[in-house]
């Protein structure tokens, strides 16, 4: 079966002028990652996980080696035609979140459609109700985000991501800021979307969360050091029926 | 992304932070406000002078005998004899930009009624001085031409002189009063018009045909002044031009000389006294303009706070595929919103704080709408001009940093 390339990296390096000194963030890195791939990104700080996160999220531009998003090249496209390729190919998922705040669950998930003048204030709402609907939070549409729990705000986020049928979702520390068992509700909604077939990168430094995930990539000192494809995915929804329930 | 939703974020935002928006905008409406208030005031002093002006002959215009020198003395005006009747004939035949001539000759003296008596002076002019005056008879008539060939003894009188004469209230038109001796039929009451801008009482007159004057009273054959009107106020100049030349040719005054004459307008008058109530306004404004400035530097204020503030808020709108022009627009839109609502606001109050003031302390006040057109304008722009930095300052954003900035 030939799966379509999402993400294809060749050789990016990634430099930084710090005064006098260049730091080398990324050295050399190349991968591929086919539709319906759920990768985990691990690595200690001062990997490049980051940097290499921003440049998959098309926010930074490597100083060498090509990227390609969803066939598109990515390198030498200027600062707008790639805000516009975020709205369409990239959902973000953010360590803290980073809804809007006095502002309802639904008015923080259409804001991506906000930026896409295609979609019309009708549609726009219908589709930020269907992706509510598919984190499970259908019965919290007008909620505030600062009337709900760090899990719900995280779902609202993951809704968020979703609205615009990205080509990948990218998670940056996604379980970060949550308590066990909500980090186990969030990985299962992760795992509800691959099984969707969607096409997830969850940069981590958590190395649990691998084994949860269909592949796993390491980083050290902006060099690749594994690339593993895992064969037996954990499930976190059974996880999640050992633990304890919150009170809450 | 298109306009309605950009103003539908900006919105948001405002309802936000409600308090700080308004407060934001109460500097906009007080200096707007005051703009169109001060304004109204200052034009409203300037209009009520104007009219009290042109109550008194906008485009009147006076001649008079200039001084002259005689062995080197310079001799004072009023003992020259050098307008003639053929001065005032001649312009009367001549003019295109005049629409009322009389020549006028007065006496100063007692009037007497029976009993009572008051001190003043009689003006010798013919009809059209009437008209130039803006008077007009209220009870009985006008002497006639038949009058002014004849050297009538007739004359007609103001109110305070009727009021100060006939102090048992009986009709005055028909009485005979005495004035220097000779005595004057009444013929016609002036409708009253009260005091002038410069407190004169214009009802304190006695109007009788010129030649009566010239003849019965002063026994002169010279005329001491000329009082005309012109067309319309804007024709001042070319009727002043045209008197000039009329009356240089007639005095036989060589090119470079002084003229003997001297033509006063209203006009000028006019424009004298407007100065001080246009510096007025200039000054009001001004003061009112800075106050307007402050409100603008407010804005400028709150919108670099809210960008700081937002910074995690922009980052995150970068990433899910804001452009910096969307970051732009938004902020821009948010502080033109602020100035624009508060120019709205403004607009309200500095025309009901104008009536207010008006209602009050009876201020004369005078709304122009160019006025209010130039306040608003002056606030949106200043909505512009103070948003666009911080605006650009959040355009500029890296989406990296901002998405982490604590």
């Amino acid at each position: 079966m030939n799966k379509k390339e999402i993400i294809r990296l060749e050789g990016i390096t990634r430099d930084f002028q710090v005064g006098e000194e260049t730091v080398h963030a990324l050295r050399g890195i190349s991968f591929t990652i086919l539709e319906g791939e759920f990768v985990t990104i691990m690595g200690t700080s001062g990997s490049g996980k980051s940097t290499l996160l921003n440049t998959l999220g098309c926010l930074d531009t490597p100083t060498k080696g090509e990227y390609y998003l969803d066939g598109v090249r990515v390198r030498t496209m200027g600062k707008n035609d790639r805000a516009t390729l975020r709205n369409q190919k990239i959902g973000f998922v953010f360590q803290s979140y980073n809804l809007l705040a006095k502002t309802t669950s639904v008015e923080n998930v259409e804001l991506p459609l906000m930026y896409n003048p295609s979609y019309s204030s009708s549609a726009r709402r219908q589709k930020a109700i269907e992706s509510l609907k598919a984190v499970g939070l259908g019965d919290r549409l007008n909620h505030k985000s600062n009337q709900m729990s760090g899990g719900q705000m995280q779902r609202v986020a993951i809704a968020r991501a979703l609205v615009n049928d990205p080509a990948v979702i990218l998670a940056d520390e996604a379980t970060g800021n949550l308590d066990t068992r909500t980090s186990y509700e969030v990985l299962v909604l992760f795992q509800k979307l691959h099984q969707e077939g969607r096409t997830i990168i969850f940069v981590t430094h958590n190395p649990e969360i691998a084994s949860y995930s269909s592949r796993n990539i390491t980083l050290k000192d902006g060099r690749v050091v594994s690339d593993t494809y895992n064969n037996d995915i954990k499930s976190a929804a059974e996880v999640l029926t050992t633990l304890p329930k919150n009170d809450d | 992304m298109n306009g309605i939703n950009l103003i539908k974020i900006a919105l948001k935002a405002l309802a936000n932070n409600k308090m700080r928006g308004f407060l934001t905008m109460l500097g906009i409406i007080i200096g707007v406000a005051s703009v169109i208030t001060m304004l109204a005031i200052g034009q409203g002093s300037k209009r009520s002078i104007q009219n009290q002006i042109s109550e008194m002959g906008s485009n009147m215009i006076m001649i008079q005998p200039g001084g002259d020198m005689r062995g080197g003395v310079r001799q004072s005006s009023s003992s020259m004899e050098t307008l003639k009747l053929t001065d005032y004939q001649n312009i009367v035949d001549e003019t295109r930009f005049l629409s009322a001539v009389s020549p006028t000759v007065n006496s100063s003296g007692q009037l007497i009624f029976g009993a009572n008596n008051k001190p003043t002076t009689v003006y010798g002019v013919n009809q059209d001085y009437l008209d130039i005056r803006r008077y007009s008879i209220n009870d009985g008539d006008i002497f006639t031409e038949q009058d002014i060939a004849s050297a009538a003894k007739v004359c007609i009188v103001g109110k305070t002189v009727v009021d100060e004469l006939f102090t048992n209230g009986e009709n005055p038109v028909g009485k005979v009063v005495r004035f220097n001796k000779i005595p004057f039929k009444i013929i016609g009451v002036l409708t009253s018009k009260g005091y002038n801008s410069m407190g004169m009482d214009q009802d304190d007159v006695v109007l009788a045909p010129y030649t009566t004057i010239q003849k019965r009273v002063l026994a002169i054959t010279h005329i001491q002044g000329i009082t005309s009107s012109a067309i319309k106020e804007e024709y001042t100049d070319q009727a002043i031009d045209e008197i000039t030349e009329i009356l240089r040719r007639n005095h036989k005054i060589q090119p470079g000389s002084e003229d003997d004459f001297t033509i006063r307008s209203m006009q000028e008058l006019s424009s004298m006294m407007t100065t001080t109530t246009d510096l007025m306004t200039v000054l009001l404004a001004a003061v009112a303009g800075i106050s307007l400035l402050v409100g603008g530097i407010g804005i400028m204020n709150i919108m670099y706070v809210s960008v700081t503030e937002r910074t995690r808020e922009i980052g995150l709108r970068m990433s899910i595929g804001a452009k910096g022009r969307d970051i732009l627009s938004q902020f821009l839109i948010e502080s033109i919103l602020i100035s624009v609502t508060g120019g709205l606001i403004g607009v309200l109050f500095g025309i009901g704080a104008a009536f207010a003031v008006n209602a009050i302390v009876q201020y004369p006040i005078y709304i122009q709408a160019w006025s209010v057109f130039l306040s608003f304008a002056v606030c949106t722009v200043t909505g512009v001009f103070f948003g666009w930095y911080p605006a650009k300052k959040a355009a500029q954003l890296d989406p990296i940093e901002a998405i982490r900035y604590e």
